[in-house]
């Protein structure tokens, strides 16, 4: 068993080279993880701005409205307003997958749409070559939607997008057409860019059809982006359990999905960060419910099952769950017991997202290895200290500069699903997340919005067998001679979700950390028997 | 060459002083150039006889970015040049961005260049110096002498006073000066005091009081310079003796700009408490 310094001293070594003013800043965003016996956990600093001159992980508000949020539904036109870069770049790079019904069926994710906006739309306006991309796209597609994405310049010279929005979805009568003032530079993160994707989905998508499907358990799945297959397996999961699927924001879904969201009984919350925001607001204008659900981990995925069950309280529908769970777990534990026995002690520390790296702890203990530190991207407190610290977090006016929705019950189409109190007696928790925190061990590192620097003292002084993260930090990590597993794009594998995607990525870290490549990374000059290297300069 | 840039609050009477001035710069027989950096076009009109001038930006819009200098240069009285930058209707767009794409066009196509025998540029600016595209004749050594139209009324006191702001900002970073304070009078009470003091608090100068006349504006509705119009009209030798002062002028400053207490303070003394 490797010994570590005691984390009180590895934090103050993280900042050690910082000027006084920054350290006390990142210090209040890197915390000792200590519980007590009611779960409290100590304050995080989060969702603040990043110190300029640390390179941190995050992206910007436009990557998480278009991104995140958007980017996996298939038969919306997603049009970005703004240079080229912006849509190229962003084009297919999050391997959300998608499954069309059939070979006719509408797929614009393949497509890279961008009004392409040169200096002297800047100068004379971009609205005129906006309105001609929307009738082109239209002309050439007949889709059912059309999102427009602001970017940076174009809320510098002030396009008015949504009245153009506005305005073609008059024209069309059969296109909804919607935009999102999604500049990259509002905000501290992406974070701003899922809220503002949540409000417009919300005002201009979702309740459009009242029909629900066929199916006695209706539920949706919120927070689900279908990385490398992960819809595709819970979608599986959820029939062969007999709930119906009314709706999956966003993973493999289609704007008809998003036009009946409302319509189900239950809102299942996997990604609470990105898209909390939504379930709120069905709730309040709906009377749809929602708890959060994790189906990341095999326990996790079994645990999250059981509770939509209890939530529906239904003997028929909890004895086909538990029949189902009975039968995949079998095969999940006997990979997971295998896979132990050259992982078990080995170490992992995870710095991505919103939710994921509080998901992922549960895949990694369940082979027997240990999160050292975590922490997220662009999460809030609530994300790490659990939703019952939202009445003490202080709103800044970065916070403030995202609108925030007035949503009242809609008189005709209020139908309260099931009470608190009634929940309760079910004993599923109500609009409940308890945060990444309580569920870390005491003395474990949690480290908001980590820096490169950060990221090299903790391989440094941890050496771990794996760090999760994302792109940018991959190669990073890897020079450093320790596997970087991505937990944006899952590298080129997936899916990892439920108990099939268990058994991928137990199978895929035992090939990761037990490679025998990573012991080959040490060059001569650091082999201690090696003598030092003599040379002369040739002689003119 | 000498790069003279026209700053002051809007409506102050910059684009009628900066081509009445021009004129009787060329009439000296200097070479000049004149650049509208305003979206409505509007600066060289008396120059050009009212001709409706095709803009840097417009013909850049049309026609892409084969461009002949002499596509967006016209010649106007007394062989003056004359180039508007143009811009966007208002509310749309980037006015600003435009005259930064619009000077880098002029540079680009040898509008500058030594062949031309230049003895002045000078850039009449829109309004206030409200964002980087507006300040771009004074970035860059673009502008090197900027004069500020004034005249005895609070608001305008306050534009010259956030122009020098502007100035101090890219001054210490180039070889932008200022060259002096113009009064466009108004007939204010206080009139020539204020400006004096507040000049000399500035740093600068008043480099002349043009006097209010109704002149300017019978040559203005026959779209002509006063001395265009009328060589000999009085008001044509106060242009003449401004040129004469841009012309001979020596005294090119970093401005003092006053904190805003201060500049009340002057404007009560000065303005409104007698």
């Amino acid at each position: 068993m490797k010994t570590y310094p005691a984390s009180e001293h590895v934090r103050d070594e993280l900042v050690k080279g910082y000027p006084a003013k920054v350290a006390k800043k990142r210090l209040a965003q890197i915390v000792v993880n200590k519980k007590d016996e009611t779960c409290e956990v100590p304050e995080i600093k989060a969702n603040t701005r990043t110190i300029p001159g640390i390179i941190s992980q995050r992206g910007c508000c436009y990557a998480g409205c278009k991104g995140v949020v958007l980017g996996p539904t298939r038969d919306i036109i997603n049009l970005v307003h703004g240079p080229i870069g912006c849509s190229f770049y962003a084009w297919l790079t999050r391997r959300n997958q998608t499954r069309p019904e059939g070979p006719e069926s509408e797929n614009y994710m393949t497509y890279c749409f961008s009004t392409d906006i040169k200096d002297e739309n800047i100068v004379f306006g971009g609205e005129k070559k906006l309105r001609k991309a929307i009738q082109e796209a239209y002309d050439l597609f007949h889709p059912k939607a059309i999102g427009v994405f602001a970017t940076c310049p174009v809320g510098l010279i002030g396009d008015d997008i949504h009245s153009v929005a506005k305005e073609m979805k008059e024209k069309f009568g059969d296109c909804n057409v919607f935009a999102f003032s999604c500049e990259g530079y509002k905000g501290v993160s992406q974070s701003a860019g899922h809220h503002i994707a949540n409000n417009q989905l919300f005002k201009h998508v979702i309740g459009l059809n009242d029909q629900p499907p066929e199916g006695k358990f209706k539920v949706t799945l919120l927070g689900e982006y279908n990385i490398g297959g992960d819809a595709f397996i819970l979608e599986e999961i959820f029939e062969k359990c007999g709930l119906t699927l009314v709706a999956t924001l966003s993973g493999n879904s289609t704007i008809g999905q998003f036009e009946r969201a409302h319509t189900a009984d239950l809102n299942c919350v996997m990604c609470h960060r990105s898209i909390n925001y939504i379930a709120d607001m069905i709730e309040k204008k709906y009377g749809v419910p929602w708890f959060k659900v994790n189906f990341i981990g095999a326990k996790a995925t079994a645990k999250s099952l059981r509770k939509i069950a209890d939530y529906f309280d239904d003997a028929g529908l909890k004895e086909k769950i538990e029949t189902y769970i009975a039968g995949e777990l079998a095969a999940v534990e006997k990979v997971a017991a295998d896979v132990r026995t050259r992982c078990e002690g080995k170490t992992a520390m995870l710095f991505v997202g919103g939710s994921r790296a509080h998901h992922y702890q549960e895949l990694f203990a369940e082979i027997g290895m240990k999160t050292l530190a975590a922490g997220y991207e662009f999460a809030h407190r609530d994300d790490y200290e659990g939703r019952n610290v939202l009445p003490k977090i202080k709103v800044d006016a970065d916070s403030r500069n995202i609108e925030e929705l007035d949503v009242e019950k809609d008189p005709q189409k209020f139908r309260l699903r099931a009470t608190p109190e009634q929940m309760e007696a079910r004993g599923v928790p109500h609009r409940d997340y308890e945060g990444m925190m309580p569920e870390m061990d005491n003395n474990t590192l949690v480290i908001d919005d980590i820096s490169e620097h950060e990221t090299e003292e903790l391989l440094r002084i941890y050496k771990p067998d794996i760090f999760c993260a994302g792109i940018k930090e991959k190669y990073g990590i890897q020079k450093n001679g320790i596997p970087c597993k991505q937990l944006h794009s899952y590298d080129y594998g997936g899916p990892y979700a439920g108990f099939k995607g268990a058994i991928n990525f137990y199978l895929e870290i035992d090939r990761m950390v037990n490679a025998s490549v990573w012991k080959m990374l040490n060059p001569p000059w650091r082999k201690k028997d090696m003598p030092e290297l003599e040379a002369d300069y040739v002689k003119t | 060459m000498r790069k003279v840039a026209i700053y002051g609050k809007g409506g102050i009477g910059k684009s009628t002083t900066t081509q009445n001035t021009v004129a009787a710069l060329a009439e000296m027989g200097k070479k000049v150039m004149v650049v509208g950096c305003d979206p409505k076009a509007d600066s060289t009109r008396l120059l050009l006889g009212g001709l409706a001038q095709k803009t840097v930006l417009d013909t850049l819009r049309d026609d892409g970015e084969d461009i002949e200098l002499d596509e967006i240069r016209r010649g106007g009285f007394c062989n003056t040049l004359c180039v508007e930058s143009g811009g966007p209707e208002p509310g749309v767009g980037c006015a600003g961005r435009g005259i930064i794409t619009s000077i880098n066009m002029l540079e680009q196509l040898g509008a500058y260049a030594k062949e031309e025998m230049l003895d002045y540029v000078f850039y009449d600016v829109l309004g206030d110096v409200v964002c980087g595209g507006f300040a771009m004749p004074i970035r860059d050594g673009k502008a090197e002498e900027i004069y500020i139209v004034v005249s005895g009324e609070m608001m305008a006191m306050y534009a010259a006073n956030n122009i020098c702001k502007g100035i101090v900002k890219f001054a210490e970073a180039g070889a932008v000066r200022l060259g002096g304070l113009i009064c466009n009078s108004r007939k204010v009470d206080n009139e020539l005091e204020l400006i004096l003091a507040i000049a000399d608090k500035l740093g600068t100068q008043l480099i002349h009081f043009v006097p209010r006349d109704n002149d300017v504006q019978r040559a203005e509705i026959n779209r002509k310079t006063v001395i265009e119009w009328n060589a000999a009209a009085p008001q044509a030798d106060e242009y003449r003796k401004l040129a004469n002062a841009i012309n001979s002028n020596t005294k090119f400053v970093i401005p003092k700009p006053l904190k805003m207490e201060e500049l009340e303070k002057l404007l009560l003394e000065y303005g409104f408490l007698n």
